[in-house]
């Protein structure tokens, strides 16, 4: 076994062991924070298979919003168990996806301009998700109906933490599975030509719609999945933490922190940004509120302009520099 | 049923909103046209005069006129620090780069305001009548913003047309490798720009504040709207811009009084979305 996938396995066997480490009575919080970290690691993955192809979307909390929204809603109203709703909801975010994704392709929507549409499409799902505030409850938001018991498979709701413990590990790992795929595969190198130019890869037999809209509802699909975790595990939603440009930028941030060309970027980035966000809440407490955004907001500009591979990419490529050049002497 | 007088007041109304959002989206506009990078927290810098103006005007008993010149004084300010600060070192790097960090000043200036200021809404509160046209009745404080929006839009066409640094701006605009084969100082050209956009931002900053109060979350608000205004009628196209601007303040205006504030704003970014795919080059582009 090499040393890496020895590492790995270390951290592993260190995650699933760690809910039953004793903590005292920090381990609720400590369990929450990870969570929270796996979910939006998830998601950052999710939106990284667009980003480092150069699909930058502005607008991923439509996507998040639609997830969580339809196995909420179906819940509530129609008790259908979120297991069948998180088809529901990703089949509606695939369908926003191409309905999206299609016409940018077909009219060579790119760069500055896709950004800015998609920007616009989660700020339409955020104000419908307002607007309709019948049966969404508008900007006061939604509280998922409660199963009556403390542990429900059905309703996936678990007074237990380390459940979702669990789950949200299991998401990440799979999340993990995904990129890594798309990062073998064939679509790879036709994403990569078509990021590149679009024209040189359509004449070189790229089927440049058809790579663009896959990979556009591969993670518009996953970012549902990370929706519906997040809304189960909250088990309340609200248009503002779960649609809108607020959290889009959020997901972007967390990933080019991270960098987004490698597998870990995305991880590293949201762990980093939720720690940060956590360690200032703690610091500052509640007198003074948006001082930890503040100083989030401003460590951002920071690390794009002096670190615009992301704190992990520009570390891996640090030590793979050192590395070659053992490998090969010349 | 709606009275038609109500749909007329919502259409008046719109025109006069329409004003302002055009103001706004020419100063975004020159900064894309020049620079092509889009200044995500365009808004949010005319928030920062917002405030300026209210307190200088309500804590500090400034007369209204010498608030609003200190106000696009402070736009001018911010425009040539973002450009300098943050911009600059990051001129050659990815546009999304670009993007992402006017994103990341954005949550800055929010939290701060945040933090300094607290989410209050707080108005500048100045006894202007209401005005009664043909049983309409008109704010007088957006009358005089409209008016001054439509100056200070004059102002910005004669100094791009009459001034030499001016013609040197439009030229970059057209053609950015060319300048410096001209013997042209880019740098220069870059920070006039950013502080006319920054002026402009002001100056809108001070219109605004008559009509509407000022928290944190205004950036928010008003910088989709601005976003797609200036998409929709081409980036970097002032012309168009401006015309996209009373479209889009119309459409809010009137689906606001027809429907609800949320679905005005919502058919709004639905048309800026489809017409994208009918003319991705802004509605004054030709057809390809």
């Amino acid at each position: 076994m090499s040393p890496g996938r020895l590492l790995a396995l270390a951290v592993l066997v260190a995650l699933a062991a760690a809910p039953f480490v004793p903590m005292g009575g920090m381990r609720q919080y400590v369990l929450h924070v990870v969570i929270q970290i796996f979910i939006w690691s998830f998601i950052g993955q999710a939106w990284s298979l667009m980003g480092r192809f150069g699909l930058v979307s502005l607008g991923h909390g439509a996507f998040l919003g639609v997830g969580a929204y339809t196995t909420t809603l179906l819940w509530n109203f129609y008790g259908l168990t979120p297991w069948l709703g998180v088809v529901a909801a990703v089949l509606l975010a695939m369908l926003l996806a191409f309905v999206v994704a299609y016409p940018c392709s077909r009219f060579g929507i790119t760069g500055h301009y896709f950004a800015l549409v998609t920007l616009a499409v989660g700020e339409v799902i955020r104000l419908l998700l307002i607007a309709e505030r019948d049966w969404t409850g508008g900007s006061l938001g939604v509280t998922l109906r409660a199963p009556g018991s403390d542990a429900s498979l059905l309703a996936i709701q678990y007074a237990d933490k380390r459940v979702f413990y669990y789950g949200g590990l299991a998401l990440w790992l799979a999340g993990l599975w995904v990129w890594a795929r798309v990062d073998r595969s064939m679509a790879r190198s036709a994403m990569e030509a078509i990021g590149e130019d679009e024209t040189a890869a359509a004449s070189v037999g790229i089927h440049v719609t058809r790579f663009k809209l896959g990979i556009t509802m591969l993670s518009a699909g996953l970012t549902a999945i990370g929706g519906v975790a997040y809304a189960q595990y909250i088990a309340y939603v609200n248009p503002e933490t779960l649609a809108g440009i607020g959290v889009s930028l959020r997901i972007v941030f967390a990933v080019v922190l991270g960098g987004m060309y490698v597998l870990l970027g995305p991880t590293v980035g949201t762990a980093l940004t939720i720690a940060l966000s956590e360690y200032l809440r703690v610091v500052f407490g509640v007198k003074f509120i948006g001082m930890a955004e503040t100083i989030y907001g401003l460590l951002l500009v920071i690390f794009i302009i002096f670190l615009p591979a992301g704190i992990y990419g520009s570390v891996a490529a640090l030590l793979r520099r050192r590395r070659v050049p053992a490998a090969a002497p010349a | 049923m709606i009275d038609p007088i109500f749909l007329a007041e919502a259409a008046v109304n719109g025109i006069l909103l329409g004003g302002v959002l055009a103001l706004l989206a020419l100063g975004l506009n020159l900064i894309f046209g020049v620079l092509d990078i889009v200044w995500i927290a365009y808004v949010d810098l005319v928030m920062l005069s917002m405030y300026l103006v209210y307190f200088l005007v309500m804590v500090y008993g400034w007369p209204i006129w010498l608030g609003a010149l200190a106000g696009v004084g402070l736009g001018v300010v911010l425009g040539v620090l973002v450009h300098v600060l943050i911009i600059t070192p990051i001129l050659d790097s990815p546009p999304i780069n670009q993007l992402l960090a006017t994103g990341g000043l954005l949550f800055f200036i929010q939290s701060f305001a945040t933090f300094l200021w607290t989410t209050d809404h707080r108005s500048v509160r100045l006894t202007l009548p209401i005005i009664e046209v043909g049983g309409m009745f008109l704010s007088f404080a957006r009358l005089v913003a409209f008016g001054l929006a439509i100056l200070a839009m004059v102002g910005l066409y004669l100094f791009l047309t009459r001034t030499y640094i001016g013609t040197a701006i439009r030229a970059v605009s057209q053609d950015r490798g060319a300048m410096a084969l001209m013997g042209a100082d880019p740098q220069r050209v870059y920070i006039v720009t950013s502080a006319v956009g920054g002026a402009m931002a002001g100056v809108a900053a001070a219109l605004l504040s008559i009509q509407y109060s000022v928290h944190p979350h205004f950036g928010a608000a008003f910088g989709p709207i601005t976003f797609m205004i200036c998409v929709l009628g081409g980036l970097g196209n002032m012309v168009g811009a401006f015309i996209a601007a009373f479209i889009m303040s119309e459409i809010i205006s009137v689906g606001g009084v027809l429907w609800s504030t949320e679905m005005g704003y919502v058919i709004a970014f639905a048309l800026f979305i489809v017409m994208m795919f009918a003319r991705p080059g802004g509605i004054l582009a030709r057809r390809q």
